[in-house]
């Protein structure tokens, strides 16, 4: 009986008793799950992702936060393949201090979305594997999202959940957020506790349906007032 | 007509994937038995689907397996095995041995060439003692104090490798196996929620279903419920159907 498996594809699961014959190919890649979720309100943003780094089947780290802070008005959360998580936001934060040296302000999150969409387009034919989120704060205090693909599309948004728990989160939030698929309901303005709450909520329901999603849950919480931050346990399993 | 997976992809289609179960599966003897240990999680790639699936299936009045690999064919190796048991037992007069029971679980799966999915711990008390098995998808099987299968098989057997001794106490037993697969609920990625133990002595079985549960799911603060006419109805077709009572009969249900 020959085996149809050939060529393994990177990153999907093998079986565990698997013995035909398979081509390696080294993979640059690797996915090391996690989620994250943006929600803008009026005069506030929220970021929040999971605290888990995994691979394969196994964790690497049950404390490794995918938001980043870049400014005191803009967070950033990343998910996807670690190590272009990490030289991302290593790539960000210097060119931030490119432009705060060159033009003496600090870069507004409009800003820094369109030039992460120029940085992930120069990398069209060899991407970095992360699927971004940002949450801040626009130049009139308002709360602004921006939700980017591997290779740089985007477009702001109210709310946007990215990662592996991704498939997930939406619908409920274009639910809840949206008030999609509902009838008669009245549209009252997200407040920032609702919107914490919320949050919380829908990582709660997505650790235990996504394997790649759980241990800890981290918010960063943007107002004018600056960034707090919190963290809720979730599922270790 | 058969249609077999190879020749799918060659036409270029591929098989709906079968549902694994993850799995951190576990059995040890003791001094008056063994006890065998199993997750309750159940994974479509990597998306929980059952979160308290059973993986330790019936086989013989004191012959239990737990069920690692491929749900369906673990669930369906053991109902065959448990009717062949049975009619064994009717044939012979005797109670079964837990070795038949492997060498008809290995003659199948050998005979499936590893098609079959399923990797077993049998374990079970007979006239000879208590015996615990590994059993491969391929049909191979090892006969040991202490096995494990599954995807959170190493993090359990690191478990069972510090702290097992031959001839434990039942209550240190069951703590023993409850942190092997605890080990593997939390570390593996396959595995999760409760820890089923059974424990099989020559007095009979103890199925301790959600023995512990290290991962409880998380209090939500919101309230998520719809008043009715949330859903929008768009249009409402009311078919009445006019039946008459022709004949009535009442059958009781042997309930035992």
């Amino acid at each position: 009986m020959l085996s149809s498996n050939a060529f393994v594809d990177p990153g999907k699961m093998k079986d565990y008793h698997y013995t035909g014959p398979v081509e390696h190919r080294f993979s640059p890649y690797s996915f090391n799950g996690g989620t994250v979720l943006a929600v803008a309100g009026e005069d506030f943003a929220i970021v929040a992702s999971d605290t888990r780094l995994s691979e394969g089947y196994s964790i690497h780290s049950r404390d490794s936060p995918k938001c980043y802070k870049l400014t005191d008005t803009t967070v950033i959360g990343c998910s996807g393949f670690h190590g272009d998580c990490l030289t991302l936001t290593k790539i960000i934060d210097a060119r931030l201090k490119m432009y705060k040296h060159s033009n003496n302000k600090t870069m507004t999150s409009g800003a820094i979305a369109a030039m992460l969409s120029t940085i992930l387009y120069g990398r069209r034919f060899f991407p970095y594997y992360v699927y971004n989120i940002i949450g801040g704060l626009d130049e009139h205090g308002k709360g602004a999202v921006y939700s980017f693909d591997p290779v740089g599309s985007y477009q702001r948004d109210t709310y946007k959940a990215g990662g592996s728990a991704s498939a997930m989160l939406q619908p409920l939030l274009d639910n809840q957020i949206g008030f999609k698929n509902m009838e008669g309901v009245q549209h009252v303005p997200l407040t920032q506790d609702k919107a914490v709450q919320l949050v919380k909520d829908v990582f709660i329901s997505a650790a235990e349906r996504d394997v790649y999603t759980g241990d800890a849950l981290r918010v960063c919480i943007i107002t004018k007032e600056g960034i707090s931050e919190q963290t809720v346990p979730l599922r270790k399993d | 007509y058969e249609i077999l997976e190879c020749s799918l992809s060659e036409s270029g289609y591929k098989a709906p994937s079968a549902r694994k179960t993850g799995t951190t599966i576990a059995g040890i003897v003791y001094k008056d038995g063994v006890i065998l240990g199993a997750d309750t999680r159940a994974t479509d790639d990597m998306v929980v689907a059952d979160k308290n699936c059973m993986k330790i299936h019936y086989i013989a009045p004191k012959i239990y397996c737990c069920g690692a690999g491929v749900a369906a064919d673990a669930e369906i190796t053991t109902q065959i095995m448990a009717s062949n048991v049975e009619l064994h037992m009717l044939n012979t007069g005797r109670p079964p041995l837990v070795a038949m029971v492997t060498r008809q679980l290995k003659q199948m799966l050998f005979r499936y060439q590893g098609h079959v999915g399923s990797s077993l711990i049998v374990g079970g008390v007979d006239v000879n003692g208590a015996h615990l098995y590994s059993v491969y998808p391929h049909g191979s099987y090892d006969k040991l104090p202490f096995v494990t299968m599954g995807s959170g098989a190493a993090a359990a057997v690191s478990v069972f490798e510090d702290r097992f001794k031959p001839n434990m106490g039942l209550e240190k037993a069951k703590q023993l196996v409850r942190d092997a697969i605890t080990a593997g609920i939390l570390c593996d990625l396959g595995s999760g929620s409760n820890v089923d133990l059974c424990v099989i002595t020559e007095a009979g079985v103890e199925y301790l279903r959600a023995y512990d549960t290290p991962a409880k799911k998380g209090k939500r603060e919101g309230q998520y419920r719809y008043e009715p006419g949330t859903t929008a109805v768009l249009t409402k077709t009311v078919t009445p159907f006019s039946l008459d009572v022709v004949d009535e009969s009442v059958q009781f249900m042997n309930r035992e």
